[in-house]
């Protein structure tokens, strides 16, 4: 019995060894998510009133989204690379009826019209947020970030990164569920 | 001389791609409150506050544009007269305790501060033979 726990004791640092090399390799195929979430999925979105970011284009406060409808609340950038191809999707969701708000994140206005005229513009309305301000508010942490918002202002979900093409039909379904 | 010129040569086209803008920072992002109380109590506050975009360093350290914005949100409301775990405690309601570089003391967070305990008794119980024994 003792001389069977020796052995026990004499193999268990190759044991603990091995089973830490597979943890670790583990974590190499399964990489975690290093996205932040917002903690704010099924609360009130934050107050603000936003500056319009274009000529002709009304800004954007917290108010203009408790309308009875929902919206799609998208922070993007004129500088930020993967807002270009989401630009196409935002404006298919438009043509759909879909209500969508822009918040253009540390950007110029030159900057943000050539933009919008080279990759179109899905927006009703778009706010400046220069200082993050309403970036920080909302819990986000980069561009960019899409915000299913409820007709009573309610935040309902939180896309981060660019939305692809098979992302729409979730869009969709959650906007629905928004709606209800 | 060839060499350092062909070296530099090389080198500029290694210029990193900056996915960022030239939009100046906020002004308090990099400038210190004129009040040294204030300024201390916000580097205290900055210190222990996690940037967002590089995820390991602090937004006192960071160079991203939203540690920027972060650092200028931080110094506008201590001198507003905020304290600094108010803003920290509003930050956490956006996003989570993981923006905070101290951790809480909360039932998922025990085992981090008894680890060094356990760890400590585990190496006497380890190396319980060697002491008194000595002959």
């Amino acid at each position: 019995m003792a001389a069977a726990m020796k052995g026990f004791v004499r193999f268990l640092p190759i044991a603990l060894f091995l089973a830490l090399v597979g943890a670790l390799v583990w974590r190499l195929a399964h990489p975690g998510d290093t996205a932040i979430r917002s903690q704010l999925t099924d609360r009130p979105m934050p107050a603000f009133n936003l500056a319009p970011a274009a000529p002709g284009k009304p800004g954007l406060a917290t108010t203009d989204l408790v309308t009875g409808k929902p919206h799609l609340v998208n922070l993007f950038a004129s500088w930020c690379v993967p807002c270009i191809t989401e630009m196409a999707l935002l404006k298919q969701l438009q043509a759909e009826g879909v209500a969508i708000v822009g918040i253009d994140i540390r950007d110029r206005p030159d900057a943000l019209a050539r933009f919008l005229d080279n990759n179109g513009d899905p927006f009703a309305a778009i706010g400046a947020d220069n200082d993050s301000v309403a970036q920080m508010a909302l819990g986000s942490s980069g561009v960019p970030e899409t915000f299913v918002v409820d007709g009573d202002g309610i935040i309902r979900r939180q896309y981060i990164g660019g939305l692809s093409a098979s992302d729409l039909p979730k869009v969709r379904a959650a906007l629905a569920e928004a709606a209800r | 001389m060839k060499r350092f010129l062909l070296a530099l040569a090389l080198a500029l086209p290694a210029a990193p791609a900056l996915a960022d803008n030239d939009l100046a920072q906020p002004r308090w992002a990099n400038e210190q409150l004129p009040d040294p109380r204030q300024e201390a109590a916000a580097q205290g506050l900055m210190g222990t506050l996690r940037c967002l975009v590089c995820q390991g360093q602090s937004i006192a350290d960071s160079d991203a544009d939203l540690a920027g914005s972060m650092r200028a949100m931080v110094r506008t409301r201590i001198a507003a007269g905020e304290r600094p775990q108010a803003i920290r405690a509003w930050l956490i309601s956006r996003y989570g305790n993981w923006v905070s570089f101290t951790p809480s003391v909360e039932p998922l967070t025990w085992p981090l501060w008894a680890a060094p305990v356990i760890l400590l008794l585990a190496g006497l119980w380890l190396a319980r033979g060697r002491f008194g024994k000595r002959r």
